[in-house]
């Protein structure tokens, strides 16, 4: 299992052809606490770079992108319940959904884990 | 994400470096860098507040004096240019106004206070929101008589500090803090260092506004810090404070377009001065007072989770929209979204089922009272 980072702070955690989105414990602390989470249906397909969810804080909305393209197979329900939960662990229970990965070349336009640390350094 | 803001040119409150040491993140906020929230997140920061006392930076408003020869002239002049009755305000009383212009719209909202002490009568301290200081004091300027001047407070630092443990806090250094009714004001001694402080505040909760010397500021918010009972809070739980407290945010809720019958905010208008007029923009205003607003802010309770903020729309249900959202967000009190925004009168009734469209979806919302969390204003004990 690999994990993969994108410039808009979410995680992606491919196994096999099915790949776990999230956001990064960077994006949460940035937000701050969360109060609310849209997610997709099951079987929406998501082209890289779209609208995959929103994520809203006390002060804002965000939107949370495909980083790759992919169909959804799973979103994490539990969010709606405990929003909450995507402040406590987002790089772990708080993933927003799973994606049967449409374009694994696409991975190669996202960092590992290093290449991201560096990046947020920047920020 | 947000990106983040360059914060050059940022102006900075005494209070500044306080707030960096804190681990404040400060963001831009009418041209000065103000602390959104520190470690303890907005969530917490809001909770502290309802809970015991959180002080607040609000060093970036403005604060200035109308100055006349004696009380009833410089009354007069405030009341040229406000529907508020300020000639009948008591010695060391304090009053919500708005500054109007001609067409009846608000070019601000403003905390007026009358001096306390009868050896400086004839001046009226104004509190202006940061966003509106150079058009207010222009107007200002333009439209008073030759004998009142507005004279600009630029050494002074503003701290709220709110909450239902705030005046005992407060009163640990300042005594007389205690002895305040509400939306009364007088000059003190805290920790030895001169002051005035107003039972007043914009979260809803009993506390106190502090207007300090800028040099004293950041030891006088250190002593209150110090308490264990204080906690220091950013703009962002400011703005969820004051939106279940169902108060208007100049900008968002209220604007030179809208009147104050349209803000219902007509608390600010005196019995005189309805009847009288004698104010800009009184011909709209008696009007919409005598037969109705056309349009009228209402407070909005969501019945789902999802919020819904400035500038969604707000329909009928299965029905066309019918206006807009101008401030909403999740409650941490309410424990839920709400909003307000404003409609046609016909459809302001408490309890109306309405819409909000948000990322085209339909929210079931429900036209609700205001304030969205009851006032706990400080009411002294009946003798």
């Amino acid at each position: 299992m690999t994990t993969y980072y994108s410039k808009d702070h979410e995680w992606i955690s491919v196994d096999g052809d099915v790949a776990t989105i999230g956001i990064t414990a960077y994006a949460q602390e940035q937000l701050g606490d969360v109060v609310y989470v849209e997610l997709p249906e099951a079987g929406k397909a998501l082209s890289q770079g779209d609208e995959a969810a929103v994520v809203e804080s006390v002060k804002a909305a965000s939107e949370v992108y495909a980083p790759i393209d992919g169909e959804v197979v799973e979103a994490n329900d539990a969010l709606t319940d405990e929003p909450a939960k995507v402040n406590e662990d987002p790089e772990g229970a708080a993933w927003f959904m799973k994606l049967k990965v449409g374009d694994a070349g696409q991975l190669s336009d996202l960092m590992d884990e290093a290449a991201y640390k560096a990046y947020v350094e920047t920020l | 994400m947000a990106e983040p803001v360059a914060e050059t040119d940022l102006k900075q409150t005494p209070l500044h470096d306080l707030h960096v040491e804190l681990g404040a993140r400060m963001v831009p906020f009418a041209g000065y860098a103000m602390p959104v929230q520190y470690k303890a997140g907005i969530m917490a920061e809001h909770q502290q507040t309802r809970t015991k006392a959180g002080l607040f930076d609000v060093s970036h408003m403005g604060q200035a004096f109308l100055i006349g020869p004696d009380h009833e002239t410089t009354a007069r002049a405030l009341e040229a240019l406000t529907p508020s009755n300020f000639v009948e305000l008591g010695l060391g009383r304090q009053r919500y106004t708005v500054l109007l212009n001609d067409e009846g719209g608000i070019i601000d909202d403003l905390m007026v206070t009358r001096s306390v002490s009868e050896e400086d009568d004839g001046r009226l301290m104004l509190v202006v929101n940061a966003s509106r200081k150079d058009v207010d004091y222009a107007h200002f300027r333009a439209r008073l008589p030759e004998n009142v001047r507005l004279e600009v407070v630029e050494d002074r630092a503003l701290i709220a500090v709110q909450g239902p443990e705030a005046v005992a806090a407060v009163a640990a250094h300042a005594p007389k803090a205690a002895e305040l009714a509400f939306m009364a004001a007088s000059s003190m001694e805290f920790d030895g260092i001169d002051c005035h402080i107003a039972r007043a505040g914009y979260t809803g909760e009993d506390g106190v506004e502090m207007s300090v010397p800028a040099g004293a500021a950041e030891a006088i918010a250190r002593a209150l810090l110090a308490d264990d009972r204080v906690e220091p809070i950013g703009l962002g739980a400011r703005d969820s404070l004051r939106l279940e407290a169902g108060l208007c945010l100049y900008g968002h809720d209220i604007d030179e377009m809208t009147s104050p019958v349209e803000g219902a905010i007509t608390f600010c208008m005196q019995k005189r001065r309805r009847e009288e007029g004698g104010f800009p923009g009184a011909e709209r205003i008696q009007r919409e007072l005598a037969e109705g607003p056309g349009r009228v802010r209402v407070g909005l309770r969501l019945d789902g989770k999802a919020p819904a903020r400035e500038g969604a729309e707000i329909a009928l249900v299965d029905g066309p929209v019918i206006g807009t959202v101008t401030s909403g967000g999740f409650a941490p009190t309410v424990g839920a979204p709400i909003a307000m925004g404003y409609v046609p009168a016909e459809h302001a009734a408490v309890g109306t089922a309405l819409e909000l469209v948000v990322r085209g979806r339909r929210l079931p919302a429900t036209v609700a009272n205001m304030p969205f969390v009851p006032n706990r204003y400080y009411r002294k004990p009946k003798a």
